[in-house]
């Protein structure tokens, strides 16, 4: 139990929950989406700079379990710099390492984002992990929208 | 870390072996089950009196004229009575049946609500939990009521003072919670009522975390209504209870058409059943209403003061058994308090803490506890919260306070 418990709990995790990277509001960013969990109450707002169909800076603020604020500080990391094209291909990868029905064969592939896929075993767990990329879902959209709310 | 030496005549062990659900493991741990504020569990007596129902005399009600039919029936009626008997209420006409306290509260919105007027104004209290908040958010966008608030002070307790200046002449209902679910806080609700009806302002009492833990006599308070839900008093889902004052219930309109409600029927004109037939529109929750009626004799048979005696002592030693764990601030500390414990941690979210616990056999509730104002007044997005039964023990409490440390040693 103590092991399994350390499988969702990684040590990268309990890293980016105590140290949440690029932690800080963004008075320049092209687009800012608050994204919130009414259920949890659970809430973040994700900034992001799109220079020439590139993410050129991504940050958050906000509050919640170390789930989603790993989840969320890990996204930062995996997106600064890239294309908004990229971006959205890692976006949907990263649903499916979360939700699909099949567990995915390499999560490692996703490189450090991969240590989030312990949270499937967590069913009531995977929408804190959901959250920061339902925001970037939402804040990549042509139609960016000002908040969003997921369940 | 073994509980102290208790002095209690409560024989817990008797009463859990009544529970069937208790004695099991949960990921390999004993079930420490301290969510009982979201729902009980239910004693053999109502799970064999549904099983009874359903294998020997399902049958509609109040329309058959075969012998399913009026076995049906009398149950149903008797189940009335029993909660007539276990409110006190002075007839069996005042008790309606309802799937739950939500629903209670909302077909008095809606029905002794329609009579509001703009600018008429109901009074809750700062710590309702969202089912005493929102229908009567619905009603004043339907009619332009004003929604008023008697504060609380830091400590979770109800500041009842401020009531009366509250009150004008528009004042139309008070509807206010007996025991808050986030904070355990007891109010003082013959008191308000009291104040209340000085003014002649009719009061609703919420009564769902409250029925569970101490006995209740509606006549004794003079609560004009007062509801429940069967599933936090250890019987079924889907089943609940609105007491009403007769002269109440028959000055109102129906909340929901449909059969059983009517007393005649035409395509120009129907005519409505007296209560609470009235408010019973389709056929109900016949099995949940006879499970509610065995849920209510376990209780007669058990001394309910000495349960509650035996719940203080598990607040009291959770309070001091929790405070052991470095970081944890106990939300809701009112003087009178029910069986029911929040708290943070400083460090780690409650949803971590609810997971983690869990791997340890202990079910506890995370989250805003659909009491969200309660949560932004004390500055929190959500809590942990361990509520308790007669049925849990001390060593249950050093389970959950051992899993703390172990979630602390984990994330902290």
């Amino acid at each position: 139990m103590e092991q399994e418990l350390r499988d969702l709990y990684q040590e990268l995790i309990l890293d980016h929950k105590r140290h949440p990277r690029n932690f800080h509001e963004m008075a320049d960013a092209t687009r800012t989406v608050e994204g919130h969990n009414p259920l949890c109450g659970d809430h973040l707002r994700l900034f992001v700079k799109l220079e020439a169909g590139r993410i050129a800076d991504v940050s958050f603020v906000g509050e919640g379990c170390a789930i989603s604020t790993a989840s969320a500080s890990l996204l930062t990391e995996a997106l600064k710099g890239k294309t908004v094209e990229e971006a959205e291909t890692l976006l949907s990868k990263m649903v499916e390492l979360l939700t699909a029905s099949e567990a995915p064969t390499d999560p490692m592939a996703l490189g450090k984002l991969g240590v989030l896929a312990g949270v499937r075993d967590y069913p009531s767990r995977v929408k804190c992990a959901m959250l920061p990329w339902r925001t970037l879902q939402a804040a990549l959209s042509d139609d960016a929208p000002a908040a969003i709310s997921t369940e | 870390m073994n509980a102290p030496q208790r002095v209690t005549t409560w024989d817990v062990e008797a009463v859990r072996a009544d529970f069937p659900i208790l004695a099991q493991t949960v990921h390999g741990k004993p079930l420490a089950y301290l969510d009982n504020a979201a729902t009980t569990q239910k004693p053999n007596a109502v799970i064999d009196a549904i099983a009874h129902f359903y294998r020997h005399d399902n049958a509609n009600i109040h329309r058959g004229v075969h012998a399913l039919a009026e076995r049906a029936t009398i149950a149903y009626e008797a189940a009335r009575e029993a909660a007539r008997r276990f409110l006190n209420a002075r007839s069996a006409n005042e008790i309606v049946f309802v799937r739950g306290t939500t629903e209670a509260i909302n077909l008095v919105a809606a029905s002794f609500g329609a009579r509001f007027q703009p600018g008429d104004e109901v009074i809750v209290t700062a710590m309702e939990h969202h089912a005493n908040i929102v229908p009567w958010q619905l009603v004043q966008a339907r009619t332009g009521i004003v929604l008023k608030v008697i504060p609380m002070d830091e400590s979770g307790a109800l500041q009842t003072e401020q009531l009366a200046a509250l009150i004008t002449p528009r004042t139309r209902l008070v509807a206010v919670t007996h025991v808050s679910n986030a904070l355990g806080t007891i109010n003082p609700v013959a008191e308000l009522i009291a104040i209340a009806h000085q003014h002649g302002v009719p009061v609703l009492v919420d009564g769902a975390q409250a029925v569970p833990h101490m006995p209740v006599d509606v006549q004794a308070l003079d609560a004009d209504f007062y509801c429940f839900s069967g599933h936090k008093l250890f019987g079924p889902t889907g089943i609940g209870v609105l007491y009403g004052k007769a002269e109440l219930l028959e000055s109102m309109p129906p909340y929901q058409g449909g059969g059983d409600m009517i007393r005649t029927v035409s395509f120009e004109k129907s005519t409505f059943a007296p209560p609470p037939q009235r408010f019973e529109a389709g056929t109900p929750h016949i099995a949940g209403a006879i499970g509610l009626k065995a849920a209510i004799e376990y209780l007669e048979r058990l001394d309910r003061l000495a349960a509650l005696r035996y719940e203080q002592e598990l607040l009291a030693y959770a309070t001091e058994r929790l405070q052991t764990v470095p970081g944890l601030k106990i939300v809701g500390t009112a003087p009178e308090k029910a069986a029911v414990v929040s708290f943070t941690i400083d460090g780690i979210h409650p949803h971590d803490l609810g997971t983690i616990v869990d791997r340890y056999g202990v079910a506890i509730r995370v989250g805003h506890h659909c009491a969200m104002p309660v949560m932004t007044f004390f500055g929190v997005p959500a809590t942990a919260r361990a509520s308790f039964a007669f049925y849990n023990t001390f060593a249950e409490i050093d389970q959950l306070t051992d899993a703390l440390h172990r979630a602390r040693d984990l994330l902290v």
